[in-house]
C-alpha cells in the first residue's frame, strides 16, 4: 500500500511538478473540509495548471483505480468536495485566468479557479455584468459555481449560474478532453451536455474552461429594507409585490434570529426587534427605478411593514448586501456547528413553508433561523448544533428530515443551489423516483465507468 | 495541543490558550481567503487562516503532532489580522495562531538565539543597543557599499545577503540617549504626555521620534520620556514567548505608573497595539490586572492624540503628492486609520491620494521579511505596485517595520519615493514657522 502510494506520488510529481503535490498531514487536513460541518482527509492533494495535466491525472486515476475529488476553494455547503483517505483531491485553484472578455459576443472565457467576484469586477469595469451572486462570491470559484449550479439573490430576475453557461471544456473521467457548446446563444445540435455538467457536483468530469454569457450592466439600482413586525406579513409581501407587476432583481428575507446575529457582527443599526426584514433591490434605468422603488415601499407598507428605508448611495446598498451575505457565516457565532439547509419551494408556498419550519423548530426545541431568497422560493433554514451533544444531534436529524418532507409536500425540492453532496444524499430518494434515479445512475456509469470521480456523492450511498 | 475547554475536562488551564469553542466557531466559509496576503500569494489552503485554524483544531484533537511542519505553518502567518476583520463568525485566526506559538514555545525545545534575543536583549535597552553596533559598523565603515558592489552579500547563506540590506541607515546613537527626560511644552502647557519610545524607533528611526516629540511640544504638551522603558513585548509574544512578553509588560506598567501624565503616547504602531492589549494579556494576573487596565486605557497612538486636540495651524507648505499605508497594528490592531489621514491632509501643499488596498499588509510583519524573504517580497511587490499607481512622491505610514519594508520596496522597485512617518511630515511643516 505504501509502496503503491509512493509510486502514485512520484507519477503525480512527474505530471504537475513536485511543488504541486501535497502530502504532509498538515496539507491533507487543509484539503479535507468545505463549508459544511463535514471533514475527512485525502490521501494526497494535487494542484494542476492545465487541462492536459488534468487529463494525465485522470488517466492515472483510472489505471490505478484511485478516486478523485475535485475542489475549488472549498466553499460548498453540502460536503460535495469532502475526500477520504483512499482518494486524491484535485484542486483547480491555480487555474485562475480570465482568458478572454469578448466585447462583441458578450462572453467571458475563464478557467475554473477564477474567483466569482474577481470576474464580476473585471467585466463591470467594461460596463458588463455577470449576475449570479452566491453569498460566497468573494471566495468561491466559477468552476465550483458551475459544478454546484450555484444561485444567489439575483436569481429572481436574472436566473442562476446555469443560465449563463454557454460552453465548457471538460476532462472526462477517462481522460479525454471534450468541448461542449460555444460562444453561441443558440445551439441545439445533439443533447445539451453543457447543462448536464452544470450541477453535476464533480461526478461527471473536471471542468477546465467555461464560456459565460454576459449582459450589459444595469445603469442604476436602488435597495430598500422593509421592516415587518410579523414574519408572516413579510412572506406574504413577496406574492403581493410580484402580483403588483413589479419584478425586483432580488427579494431577500431575514428572520428575527438572523437579524440579531448579523447586527452583533456588523453593528449597523438593524432593527433587532423586527419579526423579519425584506431586502428588495430594483435595477434598470435611473428614470424607471425611482417610481418602481417607491411602489415597492407602498406595497410593503400595505402588507404590514412598519418602516421602509431606501438606500440611495452605493455605500448604503453595499452595506445592506454585506449584511445579507454575512448571515450564513455569522450564524457560526450561535453554535459550534451548523448545517445550512437549502430547500426550494414554489413561491406561492413560502408563507406555508416558513410556518412549518416554525412548528418543527418548536417541536424539536431547536433554534432554526430562516433567511434566504424569498423572491424565488429558495430558503435557508439553518440547523444550529454541537456535534458533541448526541441527544441534540438526534433532534437535529429528525428536524432536518421533517423540513425536507415539508418542502417536498409543498411541491418543492431538497436543494435549490447548494447541491446534494453528502449532506442531503440520504434524502435523495424522497425527491427522485426510482426510474429517475436509475436513469441518473446509468448516466454516471456512461461517463465514469469505474466510478472514480467523486464517488459516493449525490447518487451513490455505496459503490455500485 | 492543549486548550482550555468550557467544560474543563481537559483539566489544564494555560495562561493563554484559545478556547476550543473559539476554534469550533470557524465554520470554514472561506471568506478569509479573499483577504489573506499569504493565501493570495501562494494559493494553497495551508497558507490560509481557515487552514491554520483547521490545523490547530486537529492538533487540539490529537490528530496532528506539533511537528516541524506544523511549527513552520504557524510561523508563515503575518499576524496582520485581515482575516479576523472580515470573519463573520468572530474567529480571530491570527490570535489563535499566536496561542499555538505559545504552546509550541512551551512544548518544544527552542533555538538558543531565541532565548538570547527575548530573554537577553529585549528586557535591556542597553544590551539591545549594543547588539545594533555590528550593523551600524557594517553600514558606516563602507563595508556595505563594498559588499553590495562586489556581490559579497550574495555569498551569504539563506537570504542573509538580501536581508542585510533591509534596515535603513542607522543613526549614530539611539534616540534614548539624546532625548531629555522632560521636554517642555512650547508656550502654555496644556497637557502632560508620557512618551513611550519604542526600540525600533529609537534605534532605527531616531529622527522620526525626535520629530514626534517636537510636534507634541509645539502643541502644548510637556513630554516625559522615561529612559528605562523596555521593549513593549510584542516581538516576544509573536514568537510565543509568553513569559517574556508578560514580564516586559509588567516592567513598563511599573515605570509608567510613576509618571503623572494624561496619556501615554507612542509613534510606533506595534508598541501602541501591545500597550492597548496589556489589559488582555494580564487580565488574570492578580497583582497587575487593574494596573494593566489603567495603563491600556491611557495608551494612544500619536495620530489619535493629535487628531483629538486643537492643533497649532501655523504650518508652512510641504509641496508633495502623498499617499498613506495603513500599518496592520494601527488599522486593525487599534482601529486607527482616519486620524493620520486627517493630519496629512491638514498640511498645506499636500496633495493626498489614496492607494488601492492601503490597509493590505506590506509583508514586513516584524521579522517576516528576514524569516520568509520570498513570500514577504511577493507581498511587498503588490504593495509597491499599488503605491506606484498613485504617482505619490511620499508614502507616509506609522510603523517602523512598515517604513523599513516600504523603504526597501522603493529601492527594490527603483521608485522615486520617500518613505516617512506621517508625523515627521507634519513636523516638517512646523519647522519654518
Amino acid at each position: 500500500m505504501d509502496q503503491m502510494k509512493r509510486e502514485l506520488i512520484a507519477s503525480l510529481c512527474s505530471i504537475v511538478g513536485e511543488e504541486w503535490v501535497l502530502t504532509t498531514p498538515e496539507d491533507l487536513i487543509c484539503y479535507g473540509y468545505d463549508a459544511s460541518y463535514l471533514q475527512d482527509r485525502p490521501g494526497v492533494v494535487v494542484l494542476p495548471k492545465s487541462a492536459r495535466e488534468i487529463s494525465e491525472i485522470l488517466k492515472l486515476s483510472n489505471s490505478e483505480r484511485i478516486p478523485v475529488v475535485v475542489r475549488g476553494t472549498g466553499t460548498g455547503m453540502s460536503g460535495g468536495s469532502i475526500p477520504n483517505e483512499a482518494s486524491m483531491v484535485l484542486s483547480v485553484t491555480r487555474m485562475n485566468r480570465v482568458k478572454e472578455i469578448d466585447l462583441v459576443n458578450l462572453v467571458a472565457v475563464v478557467e475554473p479557479g477564477v474567483i466569482t467576484a474577481d470576474l464580476q469586477a473585471e467585466v463591470e469595469k467594461l460596463g458588463l455584468f455577470y449576475p449570479p451572486d452566491p453569498a460566497s462570491l468573494k471566495q468561491s470559484t466559477l468552476g465550483g459555481n458551475v459544478a454546484e449550479g450555484a444561485g444567489g439573490p439575483r436569481c429572481l430576475k436574472y436566473g442562476t449560474t446555469k443560465d449563463y453557461v454557454l460552453g465548457l471544456e471538460v476532462v472526462l473521467p477517462t481522460g479525454e478532453i471534450i468541448r461542449t457548446g460555444g460562444k453561441l446563444m443558440k445551439d441545439v445540435t445533439g443533447y445539451n451536455l453543457t447543462q448536464l455538467f452544470v450541477g453535476s457536483e464533480g461526478t461527471l468530469g473536471v471542468i477546465t474552461e467555461i464560456i459565460l454569457r454576459l449582459i450589459p450592466k444595469p445603469q442604476a439600482k436602488r435597495t430598500a429594507m422593509a421592516v415587518f413586525p410579523r414574519l408572516e406579513d413579510a412572506t406574504q409581501t413577496v406574492t403581493n409585490l410580484l402580483g403588483a407587476g413589479i419584478l425586483p432583481s432580488t427579494i431577500e428575507i431575514m428572520d428575527n434570529t438572523t437579524i440579531r446575529v448579523v447586527e452583533e457582527y456588523l453593528k449597523m443599526g438593524l432593527p433587532v426587534e423586527a419579526g423579519a426584514i425584506l431586502i428588495i433591490e430594483v435595477d434598470g434605468r435611473e428614470e424607471s427605478i425611482i417610481p418602481e422603488i417607491e411602489e415597492v415601499g407602498l406595497v410593503c407598507q400595505r402588507s404590514g411593514a412598519s418602516e421602509v428605508q431606501v438606500a440611495t448611495t452605493a455605500e448604503g446598498c453595499e452595506a445592506l448586501w454585506k449584511a445579507r451575505r454575512a448571515v450564513s457565516p455569522a450564524l457560526g457565532r450561535l453554535a459550534p456547528a451548523k448545517q445550512g439547509e437549502d430547500i426550494s419551494v414554489p413561491r406561492s408556498a413560502i408563507p406555508e413553508m416558513v410556518r412549518r419550519i416554525g412548528e418543527i423548530s418548536r417541536k424539536y426545541d431547536l433554534v432554526i433561523p430562516v433567511f434566504g431568497h424569498a423572491g424565488d422560493g429558495n430558503l435557508h433554514p439553518n440547523l444550529l448544533f454541537d456535534t458533541r451533544d448526541h441527544e441534540m444531534m438526534e433532534r437535529v436529524h429528525k428536524a432536518a428530515s421533517e423540513i425536507f418532507t415539508a418542502a417536498i409536500e409543498l411541491g418543492g425540492t431538497l436543494s435549490g443551489e447548494h447541491g446534494i453532496g453528502l449532506v442531503k444524499q440520504p434524502y435523495i430518494a424522497r425527491r427522485l423516483s426510482p426510474p429517475v434515479l436509475g436513469l441518473m445512475q446509468r448516466i454516471k456509469t456512461t461517463f465514469d465507468p469505474n466510478n472514480l470521480l467523486n464517488p459516493g456523492k449525490m447518487l451513490y450511498p455505496e459503490q455500485p | 495541543m492543549r486548550m482550555a475547554e468550557r467544560d474543563g475536562h481537559k483539566a489544564f488551564a494555560p495562561k493563554r490558550a484559545p478556547s476550543y469553542d473559539d476554534v469550533l466557531n470557524c465554520i470554514r466559509c472561506g471568506l478569509c481567503l479573499s483577504v489573506c496576503p499569504t493565501y493570495r500569494e501562494t494559493g494553497t489552503e495551508t497558507n490560509s487562516p481557515r487552514g491554520r485554524v483547521a490545523m490547530i483544531r486537529a492538533a487540539a484533537e490529537g490528530k496532528l503532532e506539533l511537528s516541524r511542519n506544523f511549527v513552520d505553518h504557524m510561523y508563515r502567518c503575518l499576524n496582520c489580522g485581515a482575516c479576523a476583520a472580515v470573519c463573520p463568525s468572530g474567529v480571530e485566526a491570527h490570535e489563535i495562531v499566536i496561542d499555538a506559538r505559545v504552546e509550541i514555545d512551551n512544548k518544544l525545545p527552542q533555538p538558543a538565539i531565541k532565548k538570547w534575543v527575548f530573554e537577553g536583549l529585549l528586557p535591556s535597552p542597553a544590551r539591545l543597543e549594543a547588539a545594533a553596533w555590528p550593523l551600524r559598523l557594517f553600514q558606516r565603515s563602507g563595508l556595505q557599499w563594498l559588499a553590495e558592489r562586489t556581490g559579497l552579500l550574495n555569498m551569504l547563506p539563506y537570504n542573509l545577503g538580501k536581508t542585510a540590506q533591509l534596515p535603513p541607515k542607522l543613526p549614530m546613537s539611539p534616540l534614548r540617549h539624546r532625548l531629555p527626560e522632560v521636554t517642555p511644552a512650547r508656550g502654555e502647557r496644556r497637557y502632560r504626555v508620557a512618551f513611550f519610545l519604542g526600540c525600533a524607533q529609537s534605534l532605527l528611526f531616531a529622527e522620526s521620534s525626535a520629530a514626534t516629540v517636537r510636534v507634541l511640544a509645539r502643541n502644548g504638551a510637556e513630554v516625559v520620556t522615561p529612559r528605562d522603558s523596555v521593549c513593549c513585548g510584542m516581538p516576544a509574544m509573536a514568537y510565543g514567548d509568553l513569559d517574556t512578553a508578560l514580564r516586559l509588560a509588567r516592567r513598563n506598567i511599573d515605570i509608567f505608573e510613576r509618571i503623572d501624565a494624561d496619556v501615554i503616547v507612542t509613534d510606533c504602531a506595534t508598541c501602541g497595539e501591545s500597550g492597548k492589549q496589556y489589559r488582555e494579556w494580564l487580565k488574570h494576573d492578580p497583582v497587575y490586572s487593574e494596573k494593566a487596565e489603567a495603563y491600556s486605557s491611557r495608551f494612544m497612538d500619536i495620530s489619535e492624540f493629535l487628531a483629538g486636540i486643537p492643533l497649532d495651524d501655523r504650518l508652512s507648505e510641504v509641496k508633495a503628492r502623498v499617499t498613506y499605508h495603513d500599518p496592520c497594528h494601527l488599522v486593525r490592531g487599534q482601529g486607527v486609520s482616519s486620524q493620520p489621514r486627517k493630519l496629512l491632509q491638514m498640511i498645506p501643499g499636500v496633495d493626498f491620494v489614496e492607494m488601492k488596498e492601503a490597509n493590505w499588509c506590506c509583508g514586513g510583519a516584524g521579522t517576516y521579511a528576514m524569516t520568509h524573504y520570498e513570500t514577504s517580497m511577493k507581498i511587498l511587490d503588490r504593495k509597491m505596485a499599488n503605491a506606484a499607481e498613485t504617482d505619490a512622491e511620499v508614502i507616509a505610514s506609522g510603523c517602523p517595520v512598515c517604513q523599513m519594508q516600504l523603504g526597501y520596496g522603493v529601492r527594490r522597485a527603483g521608485l522615486e519615493m520617500q518613505v516617512t512617518h506621517a508625523i515627521a511630515l507634519l513636523d516638517r511643516a512646523y519647522r519654518d514657522r
